[in-house]
């Protein structure tokens, strides 16, 4: 795993989004937990916050260690920031704005979703 | 705008670029560096590790862009060669003139070569830059393709003559360190420690030769031997010289700034030179008449001279500098704090030495026994932080002072007492230098009240986390002197303790976490919460991983140990350890064919490693029907009961452990806690077993069994507490069923048995009141709890295996067939492993 990687990951905004794509049905994503779904080259974790009745998407890279884990994370809430917790070291990012909230690594990229007749849709810019 | 020029890119003159860059006024200035080697500043304590990995990088202070980052212009490979003071410039070797308003030297030293006659012959070095090992590394290796057992000397047998030892060793070659006094280290060591770290170097290989004054360097153009006079010679092919520093003060002397009589340029508590614009730091400055040959000096130099350029007056150097060392010389732990050695006119010593071990302690004790005065360890350097803080704040001595290096004889007991004890000054995160005043200040305060609050203000425990426990013993106490008691919150979204959490579950009887959050609870849950619930529901209901996946920790979702590149490891239970040839070829076979690393496990068992996610399902389906079941490697719950071989075979053997063990793996498989817990079992005192160093343990003796608990190994090892002694097998377990319960109920989370015991109010007695007095009335309640999650137990594995949306979890991506192509293996000794960490 190279740094080459981790830069195809940018955050993208709702209001960049030229792709919707059409990942999979939302029985794919467990309730209050994630799954990681395949889009060209990249791999994004996808999080079903059934509590708080709202989707994230991320890279599913940790930039800790580079390696593709961040959806078989734990998801939750810090002041009621959603975030999720790397398996790997328990490093935790902010769902809403990739910040590393426990430390000082890199921001992750973070993507908007939406749903659509039971399927979850991420946007992309390219 | 005001210019500083700094001459010198070494260790202290990267310490002054970085302590200045942090400070805010530090934009008003323009800072410009000139180093002479050809790449900026680098870990010079660590040279030898080059010889490990022969990566500059890796030694590097800071990378280049982080001068640029810094607004530092950083001029490498280019000499300063003059100074004009009148005019306020220096000019470089390349004739560049550059202006300054200060200018700080910080040119360090160059290493000491003694006037012997032959120094100059072919194959001999000094060891201070990157160029020195490499030329020493290409020499090295013209001696190796014509001599197989080249021989090297190092010539001094200081700290830096002992790395160069090792060094030399990691390049092939035969080391022998040759020191003129009779000791080594001499200025850190007495004779008897010396002895005693002789011994241990001479274990790995390093040849010592004290008390050599070397006369002359043989050899025709290259080196072939050294000659020590009286027909006392020794061959070798290299010779590397590190007999000690000189100060590189050139500069200082063309420049007429006032020089000690031995060298060195003479500053006052500022760091100033005899010219109050130009200061001096690290190994060129001469204060109080000394050259400080560490780094810790000369970085305080550094804080001195940044905190006097930007006028904070206030901050100078203190008049006498602690030269206490602690380090790791080539696996060993040195150190030394205050007066070493000394006369028995000026205090008494306590000496401990064990040379089977390779230890020695001594601490200098004044003659009224009230005072620490200085002390020496190898070996063990466990205690040196606190020591040296006692040291240093002029701490009074316990009565035993001996119990200070040799331990309390007391049960658990310390002689250094409570962390709230130690003085302010006293460092307790020595990765951040934090000390227990700006710990306690954080919560007096600036009112932190948690862990994480104070290590986000202080950034103490953000290093390696080994001063955690001390941290949250400090703020538990600050806490306490405010009236403020502290409730044991299990995070944010609970404000309840694991154990009263566990009550209320039961209590109301509720079995998913969803509804526990919204009864008792606030907002959505965290990584800390969940896991901590999914064990208490674990240990009401016995409900496997499976059915709340999503608030299980990392490994228990995938019922499997995540492992450094996202794949996993497999453990089936091997109960006692005892496997037949059948099952050891069904593992073969099944590592075999999905390509996994086997490795034999502390716990008596096999670990196989690298299975990707979507692999799991299919290996376990093989497993199971090969009559393996899940081992819980991956859970926070009983791992394995080692066993020794026992009375069925071993001729000492008073018992059956094996079969004992066995048993009691069956009986507590399965079983979730707060924490991992083992045991073992031994069929005599001998302990082959080590059932002492586990969470509980059987040992048999003439009449019976006697029953320990609360051992581990890991991070804090600590022995097993006899809780009843020649017990029959069955009141055994009875012991140990309610102990277990117990703790379960009681602990925090992650809190395995041996600290839970240590805070225990009463501790092993109070423990033995509870589980074979029934002092708190609840022993048949424990008995039915332990018995209920007995008969309870299901494979989980089994039953992930043959349910189809539990097996539709194994999946890398939910929207594509393949699989993860990031994870890249390379071959490690006939098998594989995960490819470096970029």
């Amino acid at each position: 795993m190279s740094l080459s990687v981790l830069n195809t990951y940018a955050s993208v905004a709702a209001s960049d989004v030229k792709v919707w794509f059409k990942a999979a049905p939302i029985s794919k994503f467990p309730k209050n937990g994630g799954a990681c779904i395949k889009y060209k080259d990249k791999q994004i974790a996808v999080f079903n916050f059934t509590r708080e009745g709202t989707w994230y998407a991320c890279q599913n890279l940790c930039p800790h260690k580079m390696e593709m884990v961040l959806s078989r994370g734990m998801i939750g809430e810090e002041n009621m920031e959603a975030k999720v917790a790397c398996p790997l070291h328990k490093n935790t990012f902010s769902l809403k704005t990739g910040e590393n909230l426990n430390g000082t690594l890199d921001p992750i990229a973070t993507y908007p979703v939406k749903i659509e007749s039971d399927f979850v849709y991420v946007g992309f810019s390219e | 705008m005001k210019t500083i020029i700094v001459v010198g890119n070494g260790m202290v003159g990267y310490k002054f670029c970085e302590k200045f860059a942090a400070r805010e006024e530090s934009k008003h200035f323009k800072l410009i560096v000139f180093g002479e080697e050809p790449r900026a500043a680098y870990d010079r304590v660590h040279l030898s590790e080059f010889f490990e990995n022969r990566d500059a990088k890796a030694l590097e202070m800071a990378p280049l862009e982080w001068y640029a980052d810094n607004d530092i212009e950083l001029v490498v490979n280019e000499r300063v060669t003059d100074i004009h003071r009148s005019k306020k410039t220096i000019t470089t070797a390349s004739e560049k003139e550059f202006k300054y308003d200060y200018l700080v030297l910080a040119t360090g030293s160059a290493p000491f070569v003694p006037p012997i006659q032959g120094v100059e012959k072919k194959g001999v070095f000094v060891y201070r830059t990157i160029e020195d090992l490499e030329a020493m590394l290409a020499y090295a290796e013209e001696i190796k393709k014509v001599k197989p057992n080249g021989k090297a000397a190092i010539l001094g047998g200081g700290l830096l003559g002992l790395e160069a030892g090792k060094a030399v060793m990691d390049m092939g070659l035969e080391p022998h360190v040759v020191e003129f006094a009779p000791k080594l280290m001499p200025r850190q060591l007495d004779s008897r420690s010396s002895n005693v770290l002789q011994l241990t170097l001479e274990s790995i290989g390093i040849a010592i030769h004290t008390g050599k004054a070397t006369n002359s360097i043989m050899g025709n153009g290259a080196i072939t031997g050294m000659d020590f006079g009286e027909d006392d010679k020794l061959d070798v092919d290299m010779l590397v010289i590190s007999a000690g520093i000189r100060p590189r003060d050139e500069l200082g002397k063309t420049c007429n700034l006032e020089m000690g009589v031995r060298g060195g340029i003479v500053v006052n508590d500022k760091m100033q030179t005899s010219d109050p614009t130009i200061f001096a730091i690290g190994e060129v400055a001469l204060y109080n008449q000394m050259i400080y040959g560490l780094v810790a000096p000369g970085y305080e130099m550094a804080e001195v001279a940044v905190n006097q350029i930007l006028e904070q007056n206030e901050v100078v150097m203190k008049p006498e500098i602690d030269m206490s060392t602690k380090l790791k010389l080539i696996g060993v732990d040195v150190a030394s704090f205050g007066i070493p050695y000394m006369p028995a006119e000026k205090g008494l010593s306590i000496i401990y030495e064990n040379k089977t071990k390779g230890i020695y302690k001594r601490i200098n004790v004044s003659h009224d026994g009230k005072t620490l005065l200085g002390g020496i360890m190898v070996g063990d350097a466990e205690d040196y932080s606190i020591l040296h803080q006692m040291y240093l704040n002029n701490m009074p001595l316990p009565d035993n002072a001996e119990e200070l290096i040799v331990g309390s004889r007391g049960e658990g007991g310390s002689a250094f007492g409570s962390a709230m004890d130690l003085p302010d000054t006293a460092v307790i995160c020595s990765c951040e230098a934090v000390t227990k005043g700006q710990v306690c200040c954080s919560v007096l305060e600036d009112g932190n009240e948690t862990m994480k609050d104070v290590a986000k203000a202080t950034k103490a425990t953000t290093g390696c986390g080994g001063c955690k426990p001390m941290v949250a013993d400090l703020i538990k106490e600050s806490l306490k002197t405010l009236g403020k008691t502290v409730k044991e919150r299990l995070c944010e979204h609970f404000d309840y303790s694991r154990q009263e959490l566990f009550d209320l579950a039961k209590l109301k009887g509720i079995t998913d976490y969803d509804t526990l959050l919204d009864e008792v609870g606030t907002g959505h849950g965290c990584e800390v919460c969940k896991p901590a619930v999914a064990a208490i529901f674990a240990s009401l209901y016995n409900e496997t991983a499976n059915r709340q996946e999503t608030i299980q920790d990392s490994n228990d979702r995938y019922l499997a140990n995540i492992q450094r590149n996202g794949t996993y490891s497999v453990v089936p239970r091997v109960a006692g350890g005892e496997i037949t040839p059948k099952q050891l070829m069904a593992i073969g076979r099944i590592a075999q064919k999905y390509d996994l690393y086997t490795k034999i496990t502390g716990g008596q068992r096999i670990d196989m490693f690298g299975a990707k996610l979507h692999e799991l399902p299919p290996i376990w389906e093989e497993l199971i029907a090969e009559g393996f079941e899940t081992g819980q490697a991956y859970g926070k719950s009983l791992r394995t009961v080692k066993s020794c071989v026992g009375s069925t075979w071993c001729r000492y053997g008073m018992d059956e452990s094996v079969s004992f063990a066995i048993e009691i793996e069956h009986r507590y498989k399965g079983i979730r806690s707060p924490h991992k817990f083992k045991g073992g079992v031994s069929g005599c005192i001998r302990e082959c077993a080590e059932a002492r160093g586990k969470d509980f343990g059987f040992i048999a003796v003439e009449g019976g069994w006697n029953v320990y608990v609360g051992g581990n190994g890991g991070a804090t090892p600590k022995h097993a507490l006899l809780l009843a002694e020649k017990v029959d097998k069955e009141t055994a377990i009875k012991y140990v069923d309610r102990f277990i319960m117990f703790y379960i109920k009681t602990a925090q989370p992650l809190q395995r048995t041996a600290p839970w015991l240590e805070k225990l109010e009463g501790g092993i007695t109070y423990l033995q009141n509870v589980v074979i007095n029934d002092s708190l009335g609840i022993v048949d309640e424990l008995d039915a709890e332990m018995q209920a999650l007995v008969d309870s137990y299901v494979c989980e594995w089994k039953e992930a295996v043959e349910t189809p949306e539990i097996r539709e979890r194994y999946t890398h991506f939910v929207n594509s067939e393949e699989t993860d192509n990031n994870i890249e293996f390379v071959s490690l000794r006939e098998q594989k492993m995960p490819k470096e960490w970029a």
